[in-house]
């Protein structure tokens, strides 16, 4: 029967446990099963392939796909995966477990999701986290699904139109089925529209204002104000931000906000053409018992030795059923130990070097292509990290620096209109690089 | 695993002026700007400061502290806890992936979008579905996902009065929270003493206000739904859909498909069915299919295939939103496909079956000594109600307890909430007879000495690093962060 190297079972394995079964055939057990619901062909899949035929086939794919010099962000950025913290995470006894449920088995897992959760409250400047969401949109989705249950009946949330477009349609998708009513702060000048945000929170019935830091423009907002502004109109403020970025910038805690949210791939876990990433969340201790997902905490065991468990989970859907504050179940797990490890490595002055490395190769790249006299800044004056948008002038469009980059091997940015293009840059971008990418805009 | 307990955090570790990066030391030229002070952070964050020996060491102890599929059998019911094949992590590092933006141009992803594409068919095949959308990060996810599909199908109607799902009252947890989230109410429908759902309870509760039944099959307590040809046609009579809930597909690899059950649109775990590892809670990944006629329905964004034979990934505007920025979480479909590669139509089946014959195993090698509330062959788990004599106090926990002093992850306890002592227990097919024995011997040394040395089992486990953690004052006086910790004694 087996003839499988992960089917362990010999002929007289078998014979023998079906004895025990009461049973002729394997097939027997599955009498259960109506004959015209059984398959009457085997699946129509390949033939199996060997280990070596597999690594070929993989092989063969990874040649259809082309590694680019990578000036683009919109939320996912290239940064450089320490070695060490690749070399954790394929350890065995944390890859091949599952969620925590016994935690006399489990402080391994448990210990890094404590280490995880305390070094996001660190970054965010917030008192506590959860054991992670899938990604950046649906971390801000949820965000916005607790803090409307939070407030109870108000059913409006403010979400600036600065938003990731993508974060902005999870949140859409997530507030329909919810019926929360979404309205978009309009934009001025590439930031949050204050006046708008006055005269829309005014209006009354608003459970949340969510706005982006650095926002999708890679623009760093000034949110002074903000926080006072929802808390006097008893709103929740929710501010979504690139986790590395908080190395360095003003925390969303400092701008006074009661959740923090948003994608942490950009702690040097690998594109992987999109995912696993990392959805963080993290809040105030008032809204402790609101938020979804898996939390750790500390207490002792019998004999007095600190110990890591899962709680608050009356919270969770396996205990609460439809009454939970999400459905999360399985969340994004293992990438937290890739967070800790990182930060673990990086500390407060390799995460700020990255973050001077990003800033200096996206400005001298931005004064650069400027120079050229093709292209000038979208926002003028807006202060920025490591991404912008430029805007191409004619003849050239945001076409014409895709494709020639793309011939030079090199992603430009992320297309946002026919002549606004979004450009990022971080330490994996050499100053030859964003030469290269100077001249050949000079070039076209 | 190791018995003694590594305890120190990353933080303990800390070393003032210790560094564990390495980075260039670019110089870019002249930078004319910078961020004004009121856009920085006014303190520090404080990470730990740590050389890479040291963090190294830190989290290789604090993994000896860790049981995982690799350390030992892992009977987690309802979790599909199969051996993890190695090379599907080789096949991520040759599929190229790892620096690939989601934003590139499709001609320079061909080959990721294959893997997408190559994985939608086979998983259509094996689901007996039209079409699969592989954007779900996670089982959940990809229940919410389907019932969004399901909404936008009755809204495509004009039939939005539909706002009740039925959930069977042994479903798992997040079915009725997905359909919560959803937007729906959740309505429950009674199971029968075999454990199956009861027809007429759901005849009863059928209704042009009913958008979706949600189902396992095999159910939550081991057993084929085989009344699912009736309750199929039931519920599209009263015209509202059959969801299937695909963290119990293992046992039905090979044997029979949800589309030819009658199920319109279904998720599955890759973390549970396809071998991809659980990572201690994620990332998983949890495609969903649907039969024809709802495809228009599933998530942007969709890859797609032109006359060329050219992949690209598109926008749909019949799509009833997006549920992730990207893709979903890429790396795990690569894990899954090459499963199947690896596997074949073949070694699927056979993994099937042998899942099922391992279940049926253990549950004939014990139920003299534990309560089998219900009888008759089980698919890939099955479900004790505690120990047959109850009379020890002995309870299902205690034995969950007692079985990690012997080298195994305990089943799942308290689940289905049907009994008050259930104890699920799932093998899976990777595990072997001598594996089985070890197992079922321990087991019954555990039942008999329930009755002859009650304190002992109950005090259980000794030999673990940590023992009896004290979760009730976890809860109450919630310590999250290293900070809390240094703010109050334990």
């Amino acid at each position: 029967m087996s003839d499988n190297k992960y089917l362990p079972h010999s002929e007289a394995d078998i014979a023998a446990m079906l004895q025990r079964c009461g049973a002729k055939d394997v097939d027997d057990l599955f009498d259960d099963v109506p004959a015209e619901l059984r398959l009457k062909e085997p699946y129509k899949l390949p033939e199996p392939m060997s280990d070596a035929e597999l690594e070929l086939f993989f092989r063969q794919i990874g040649r259809q796909n082309k590694t680019m010099t990578i000036f683009a962000g919109g939320g996912f950025y290239h940064h450089y995966t320490p070695r060490a913290v690749t070399s954790l995470l394929s350890r065995s006894e944390f890859l091949t477990a599952y969620t925590p449920y016994q935690p006399e088995i489990s402080q391994g897992t448990l210990q890094y999701i404590f280490e995880y959760q305390t070094m996001m409250c660190k970054l965010t400047g917030m008192d506590v986290s959860n054991a992670s969401m899938y990604d950046g949109s649906t971390a801000t989705a949820e965000a916005v699904v607790m803090a409307v249950n939070a407030s109870r009946r108000k059913r409006r949330v403010l979400i600036s139109a600065t938003l990731a477009p993508a974060v902005a349609r999870v949140i859409g998708t997530y507030a329909t089925a919810a019926g929360i009513i979404i309205e978009v702060i309009p934009e001025d000048r590439g930031v949050t529209n204050r006046s708008e945000l006055n005269e829309m929170i005014k209006a009354g019935d608003v459970a949340a204002v969510v706005v982006a830091s650095p926002n999708w423009y890679g623009i760093v907002e000034d949110f002074a104000g903000i926080a006072d502004l929802c808390h006097a109109n008893k709103a929740l403020f929710i501010v979504n931000a690139h986790a590395s970025a908080l190395g360095v910038l003003r925390t969303p805690a400092e701008w006074g906000a009661d959740i923090a949210c948003g994608e942490a791939q950009s702690l040097g876990m690998p594109l992987n053409y999109g995912g696993p990433g990392l959805g963080y969340m993290c809040c105030t201790r008032e809204l402790m018992r609101k938020m979804p997902g898996r939390i750790v905490g500390a207490t002792t065991d019998a004999h007095g030795r600190r110990t890591f468990v899962l709680t608050l989970q009356a919270r969770e859907q396996h205990i609460r059923r439809q009454k939970a504050t999400s459905n999360i179940c399985s969340n994004q797990g293992i990438m937290t130990l890739h967070a800790a490890a990182y930060l673990g490595l990086m500390g407060d002055k390799g995460l700020a070097e990255v973050n001077r490395l990003g800033f200096d190769a996206a400005h001298a790249l931005a004064q650069g292509l400027c120079e050229t006299g093709k292209v000038k800044m979208a926002y003028p004056n807006q202060p920025f990290l490591n991404e912008f948008v430029i805007e191409t002038m004619p003849p050239l469009s945001s076409d014409k620096i895709l494709d020639a980059a793309a011939k030079d091997n090199i992603l430009a940015g992320i297309k946002l209109t026919d002549n606004q293009l979004l450009v990022a840059a971080t330490e994996m971008c050499s100053p030859e690089d964003v030469k290269r990418y100077v001249e050949l805009v000079k070039a076209i | 695993m190791n018995k003694k307990l590594y305890s120190p955090l990353i933080f303990e570790l800390s070393n003032a002026g210790s560094k564990g990066f390495s980075l260039p030391h670019y110089d870019y030229g002249k930078i004319n700007d910078t961020l004004p002070d009121n856009l920085l952070r006014t303190s520090p964050a404080n990470l730990p400061e740590v050389d890479e020996p040291t963090l190294v060491r830190h989290y290789t102890n604090s993994s000896n502290n860790n049981f995982g599929v690799d350390t030992g059998f892992y009977p987690l019911g309802s979790c599909t806890m199969k051996y993890n094949p190695k090379i599907n992590e080789a096949a991520v590092e040759l599929a190229q992936v790892a620096n690939l933006h989601p934003a590139q141009p499709a001609d320079t992803v061909q080959g990721a979008l294959k893997i997408y594409r190559t994985l939608e068919k086979a998983l259509c095949e094996i689901g007996g579905m039209s079409e699969f959308t592989l954007n779900p990060f996670a089982g959940a996810h990809g229940e919410y996902t389907g019932l969004m599909v399901i909404r936008a199908y009755h809204q495509s109607r004009a039939d939005e009065a539909r706002r009740k799902v039925l959930v069977p009252d042994s479903a798992h947890g997040t079915n009725p929270a997905s359909a919560a989230m959803a937007g729906f109410d959740i309505v429950e429908v009674k199971s029968l003493a075999d454990g199956t759902v009861d027809l007429d309870d759901l005849s009863s509760k059928l209704g042009d206000d009913v958008a979706a039944m949600m189902m396992t099959n095999p159910n939550t307590v081991g057993m084929f739904e085989k009344n699912i040809p009736a309750i199929a046609k039931a519920v599209h009579q009263a015209g509202a859909l059959l969801y299937y809930d695909g963290a119990n597909l293992n046992p039905m690899l090979g044997i029979a498909r949800p589309g030819d059950m009658g199920f319109d649109v279904m998720h599955i775990n890759l973390h549970k069915t396809f071998s991809t590892p659980h990572g201690g809670g994620g990332p998983g990944a949890g495609p969903v299919g649907v039969r024809a006629g709802l495809e228009q329905f599933l998530p942007n964004p969709r890859v797609t295939v032109d006359a060329n034979g050219k992949l690209s990934v598109e926008m749909n505007s019949t799509a009833f939103g997006q549920i992730s920025a990207w893709l979903g979480n890429f790396t795990v479909l690569i894990k899954a496909l090459a499963y199947i590669l690896n596997m074949g139509a073949e070694g699927l089946s056979k993994a099937g079956k042998l899942a099922t014959l391992n279940a049926n195993y253990i549950m004939h090698s014990l139920r003299d000594l534990f309560k089998l509330p219900i009888d008759g062959p089980c698919k890939h788990e099955f479900v004790f109600d505690g120990l047959a004599d109850k009379s020890t106090g002995v309870t299902t926990l205690h034995v969950a307890k007692a079985l990690l002093d012997h080298g195994f992850h305990a089943p799942t306890i308290y689940f289905p909430l049907l009994f008050h002592e259930s104890l699920m227990i799932e093998p899976t097919e990777t595990e072997s007879k001598r594996t089985l024995d070890e197992f079922i011997e321990v087991m019954r040394n555990i039942a008999l000495e329930a009755s002859s040395n009650p304190d002992k089992i109950k005090n259980a486990p000794y030999e673990t690093p940590v023992s009896h953690p004290d979760e009730d004052s976890a809860a109450l006086k919630p310590i999250l962060t290293y900070m809390d910790l240094c703010t109050t004694t334990l």
